[in-house]
Formats: structure tokens, sequence, C-alpha cells
């Protein structure tokens, strides 16, 4: 229930938290550091460091490419818990690992949240594990404090949108559409219904991520939402021009 | 034995493999499916439907043929052929399609997606599509389409969008992924036509049924012209889809050996072959939706594979199987591509048969073991495609001169247009 406090504590200055993304080894730890610095800087509250898997069927492409150049770079599993040491106990965001399942069974969940919660990591979001498949790690991780992020999704229906609610932890991560990660998300009407909805049946607070891309988006999740999750945005900025676009990035989000 | 009669909270599970791995985002589908192939797996007009279908546009039941030349010239077992290889499109690939194609058609669906390997399932996705008067797009690893052209060919004039996956290793597991990509944006009005018996529940069960036409009737056309059951069946096995079809006509019949044949490529070792369970390269791991045995490296990510047969060229396996392995009723065998080409020319020379090279496979282990056994004994292949329509690839496999010499006059009249 760690998480709860640090996230009303982060909630008293702000409409919204944000959480971001960094996928670890990609382009190369030293740049992930820098990008993280002015993740930090912008005030993030959460990030989430993707452990690189060869399969990355729930990404897009940005991701997709990512994840296989940092594999193929020769990037373990091992490096990025050390890399996690790292950053948690640097910054003052918290940590999140996210990933795939396989990374996760490959090592043991004991083995696996162990090492999570040495490294400083505060929980772990691994869409490719439904909840039928997810009783026994989750069941571990809350018994050590580390939340296990479930998902909710536009196509869900409410009963199954009341089961997750019920395995919720920490905060729940909110699929604006369907799709893979990358593209644009319309914030109209019939997605605010849809967040609106969610926050309402979760017993913890809702992170929206898939698309969120802009200041609006942002503005919008405010009224909807407790937290916009930032992902292939930051590091088609981080692609277009490192640092500096990076920097720009979060200053058109009015965060630097 | 009913593999799918599955213990309560075990849904899709065989001894511990299988299951069904999916982002949230799909479980409605999931559950659509699942729901939808439950309906016609209880409803006996369906399965008449199927092979209805089947005989009128497939020319189905394929014959079981005599190797009497292939079996003097061993010495040993009595061969004989399943013939999947005279299917329309050349492969038993269009067993399960059309079934996929009958269920999508329930499911008030108007578009399919397929990833191929070898251009095959691919090829007979295509077909279907054309035939039911579905939108289609097939997805497939950009080294495949390089190695593969006339399947393209075919596909892209039977009206199926091809589109070359540039991610990963390029091949068929890539193309799985993309395939994934694009379900979980467009599942509304999209059915995922999975090619082999692998992937999330219900996947191999799904493409296990549609593909147990061919044990069904291999079972009776055996005893007819055998007189008896076959000692030995070999099926070759990249994701499992014919093995499983030829297997479950004889899982009861305990006297029956099952022996699955899968790509030994260069050989053991690490990045030389696709064989899961035959060598000892593979772990259990959990992706592309399930849990079974992989190729992969200690952190849980995949390996390269091999093999001269881009249909058996996959890191993963039917969950079934490995289950069925792990209780000693099916034993898994190894095949290098020395030993495939070999099988081909030998199978070519003696019968006039072309099996594939995936099939190839099968045929190999068949030859390497029916000598040793005795005159009375029965051995039976899947033959599962044809091989005379990968001729670019074969040609390759068996690097004939003629045929290179025919490429570059070719190629060279194309370069004067
Ligand atoms: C002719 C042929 N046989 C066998 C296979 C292997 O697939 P499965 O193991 O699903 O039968 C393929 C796959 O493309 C094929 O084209």
């Amino acid at each position: 229930m760690a998480l709860n406090d640090y996230i009303a504590s982060r909630k008293q200055n702000k409409d919204l938290l944000l959480m971001t993304h960094v996928v670890c080894g990609y382009p190369s730890f030293d740049a992930n550091l820098k990008e993280l610095e002015i993740m930090a800087e912008a005030g993030v509250d959460f990030v989430e460091l993707q452990f690189p898997f060869s399969e990355p069927s729930a990404d897009g492409p940005l991701f997709v490419k990512a994840n296989q150049i940092a594999v193929e770079s020769g990037v373990t599993v091992e490096q990025c818990f050390e890399f996690m040491a790292k950053v948690s106990q640097r910054f003052d965001f918290k940590v999140l690992m996210m990933g795939y399942y396989n990374t996760v069974f490959k090592m043991g969940h004991e083995a696996f949240v162990d090492a999570l919660k040495a490294a400083g990591g505060c929980g772990f979001i691994v869409p490719d594990l439904p909840l039928e498949e997810a009783g026994t790690l989750h069941e571990y991780a809350k018994s050590q404090d580390i939340a296990p992020i479930v998902l909710m999704t536009p196509t869900n229906t409410d009963e199954r949108l009341q089961t997750i609610a019920k395995a919720a932890d920490g905060f729940v991560y909110v699929v604006a559409r369907r799709g893979v990660t990358g593209g644009k998300t319309e914030m109209d009407a019939e997605v605010g219904e849809f967040l609106d909805k969610c926050r309402d049946i979760s017993p913890v607070p809702t992170g929206v991520g898939f698309g969120v891309s802009a200041k609006e988006d942002l503005d919008f999740l405010a009224k909807h939402a407790d937290m916009g999750i930032i992902g292939t945005a930051a590091l088609k900025a981080w692609e277009e021009g490192e640092e500096k676009a990076l920097r720009e990035f979060f200053g058109s989000l009015g965060l630097l | 034995m009913d593999l799918f009669d599955f213990e309560p909270g075990r849904e899709g599970y065989y001894g511990e493999y299988g299951g069904c791995f999916l982002p949230e985002i799909l479980t409605t589908t999931i559950e659509e499916l699942k729901a939808a192939f439950q309906d016609i797996k209880h409803d006996p007009s369906f399965w008449q439907e199927f092979e209805q279908l089947m005989q009128s546009y497939s020319g189905r039941p394929t014959p079981v043929s005599h190797l009497a030349n292939l079996s003097a010239k061993l010495g040993g077992a009595q061969i004989y052929v399943k013939r999947e290889d005279l299917n329309h499109t050349g492969s038993h690939k269009i067993n399960n399609v059309m079934g996929q194609g009958l269920l999508c058609k329930r499911l008030g669906k108007k578009r399919v997606i397929a990833e191929t390997g070898a251009g095959q399932h691919g090829f007979a996705t295509a077909t279907m599509a054309a035939r039911f008067g579905f939108d289609c797009k097939i997805y497939m690893g950009a080294v495949d389409v390089a190695r593969q052209r006339p399947n393209v060919f075919w596909m892209e004039n039977l009206g199926a969008e091809v589109v070359a996956v540039q991610d990963g290793q390029q091949t068929l597991k890539d193309a799985i992924n993309e395939c994934l990509r694009d379900w979980v944006t467009n599942m509304h009005d999209t059915h995922y036509v999975l090619g082999t018996a692998a992937g999330p529940h219900p996947f191999p069960e799904m493409v296990s049924y549609f593909q147990s036409i061919i044990g069904r009737e291999a079972r009776g056309q055996i005893q007819k012209v055998a007189g008896k059951l076959p000692d030995r069946v070999f099926a070759c096995v990249g994701g499992g889809s014919n093995a499983m079809g030829l297997f479950q006509g004889f899982l009861d019949d305990q006297q029956v050996e099952l022996i699955g044949c899968e790509a030994g490529g260069l050989g053991p070792g690490e990045g030389n072959h696709a064989s899961r369970l035959a060598y000892k390269d593979a772990s259990v791991g959990v992706a592309q939706g399930f849990k079974t045995y992989f190729l992969q490296n200690k952190d849980g990510n995949m390996l390269h594979t091999k093999s001269v047969a881009a249909g058996l060229d996959y890191i993963g396996v039917n969950p079934a199987l490995v289950h069925l392995w792990e209780r000693e009723r099916v034993r898994f065998e190894a095949v290098t591509d020395a030993e495939v080409t070999e099988a081909l020319k030998l199978c070519m020379k003696t019968e006039g048969l072309i099996p594939a090279l995936e099939s190839s496979h099968a045929f190999a282990r068949a030859i390497e073991e029916a000598p040793k056994m005795s005159k009375d004994e029965v051995i039976l292949i899947n033959q599962s495609g044809r091989g005379d329509k990968d001729i670019f690839t074969v040609a390759d496999a068996l690097d004939d001169d003629h045929w290179k010499e025919f490429i570059k006059v070719k190629a060279e009249h194309y370069g004067a247009e």
C-alpha cells in the first residue's frame, strides 16, 4: 500500500501525475540515463523500464525496433536489474518493470519479484499475462509490497472490468484505444466516457496510456484520470534530436 | 484418449503446456472465438458441411498409396503414404483454412489475416478468402518473401495483400507477431486464421480439430490397403498441425508408434536447427500466446532457427505434442538438411513422388528406420505437401545446374526488357 501514499502525496501539488517509458539499453544505458535526467527535471512521477524481449507483440513499430536492437546488442535481464537499481537510487520518481511474461517466467516468479524489490522497483506491468494466469505471481508480489499493475481496455465488458478491478493494486493502467503502442488517440467524448467508467470501477488511481503525446491530451486526461502515460512520443523525440528534442518535447507539455 | 477434455480450471492445457497468454484487449475476442468453436464442434452438421466442402473443393478424401518400389529397395517394412499433397493448393494447410473460413462466416467477420512462413498457409488462406469473399492480408517475413516468391505471386493474384515483415529475424515468428498487432487493432471485423496448431488456446485445439480429417480418413484407409494398422506413423513437425492431424487417428491404438520429425538443419547446437524436442537446445517458455518448448536463451529471448524447409523453421511447437512426448506416446527425431535432400531424391527416382521439403523430413526418418523393420510391418508417412510447387527452393536444395542456367537466361531476358 506504499504506492497509494506515494500517489496521494504526489497528487497534492498537481491534477495529473505522469509516467514515462524507457527501453533498457536502447539506444544505450548511457542514453537512457540522459533521458531519465530530463524526465526527472520535468517532474515525472513514475518511469517504466522496459526489459527488452525478442517478441514484443503488443508494441508498435518504434518500440519493436528498440526492443530488437537492445536484444541484438546483448542487453541482459541482469543488466536491466542493475540499471534499475542505479536509477531508483539516483532519482525521486518511482520505477516499475515493464516487459513480457517470458522474462518473468524464465527467472521464476519469486526470483523475479525478489530481484525487482532488491533493485528498488515498486511494481511491474506485463501486458501478455492475463489475470487467469497471474495468480501465484500476483500473490507473491503483493506479499512483498510490489504492485502488479493490471490493465483495463475498451473492449472489456463491464463484468470483466469488475473482475480486473478486484485484482488491481497500486494503479490501473487504462489502455485508451485498440491497437499497439505508438499510434495517435483521438481524445473524444467516447474515450472520456470510457475513462470515467474505469475510474469509477477501479479501487485504485487510474493511469492512461496509448497515444498520449501532447499538452491537449494531458489537459483532457486531467479531467478523466489520475495519471497520463507517455511512451512512444518521448522516444520519438529522442530519436529526432536526442537531449535537445526531448527537452523541447517536455517543454511543449508545459513541464520544462 | 481425449486430449481436449480439459480439467476444470485447466482449459487449453495439455499437461503443463498450452494456455492462453494474450493482452487483455483480446479477451472478449478470444471468448467469442472459443464459444463459436464449441458450437461447431458440438454441431454434427458442421463436420458434414466441412467434409462436403473439402470433397468438392479440395478433392478429399486424399488416398493412401503403397510405395512398393521404395519398400522393396529398402528391404524392410511396407511403406504407405497419406497423400495430403493432392489437396488443392498442394498441402494439408487447406484443411485448417477452409474450416476456419466456415467458422469466420459464423462469426460474421469480413476480413481475415494470416501469417505464413513457407507461403503454403498464406496461399491456402488467400484461396479461402477469394472463395468466401473475405478481405485478406497476409503477413510474411521479408526473408521468406525473398525465398518464396512464387507463393507471393499466387497470393497476390488471388486478391490478397502480402505484407513483408521487416522486424526481428523476418521469418514466421515475426509474421505471427505482426498478425497479433493487426488483430489487437481490428478484432471487431477481423478473424486471425492461424496456420498451425500453435499459439493461444483455442488455436491448438481448433487447428488440430480441422486437421483431424487426415487421421480419420487414414485409419480406415490403411487398414483397407495394408490389411492392418500401421506399426509406425511418421509426420514432420513445424508448429505441429499435420502431425496432430494424422496422429489423432491412432492415439488410442497403443501398438501404433507415432514419430514426429523435426528440422535438424545443420545438426545440434544453438542456432543450427529448428528442433525443439529431439535436440536439447530448447526449454519451456511463454511466447506468442502459449506455453511450450521454445528455442530460446536463458533470458527467454528467442534464438535464430535454421532449416532447408521454411515451413518447419519455427521456435515453438504444439503443446499437445509436448505433452504426448513427455508421456512417451510420441517419439521425436530430428532430420538434417542433408538427409532431407537425399530422401527427396530417392523418393523422386524410385516412386515418382515429389514430397515438399517439410514432408521429406518424415520420409527421411522412415527411410532410415524401414530397413531395420520386418517385411510384414507397416509404415505410414504423411506427405503433408508437394514439392514441385516450391521449385525454386527445391532446386536450391538440390543445387541443380540446369535450373541455375535457366534462371540466368530468364534474368537476362527480364533485364533486357
Ligand atoms: C507442406 C508442409 N508441411 C508441413 C508444414 C509444417 O507445419 P505443421 O507442423 O503445422 O504441419 C508446412 C508449413 O508450412 C508445410 O507447408
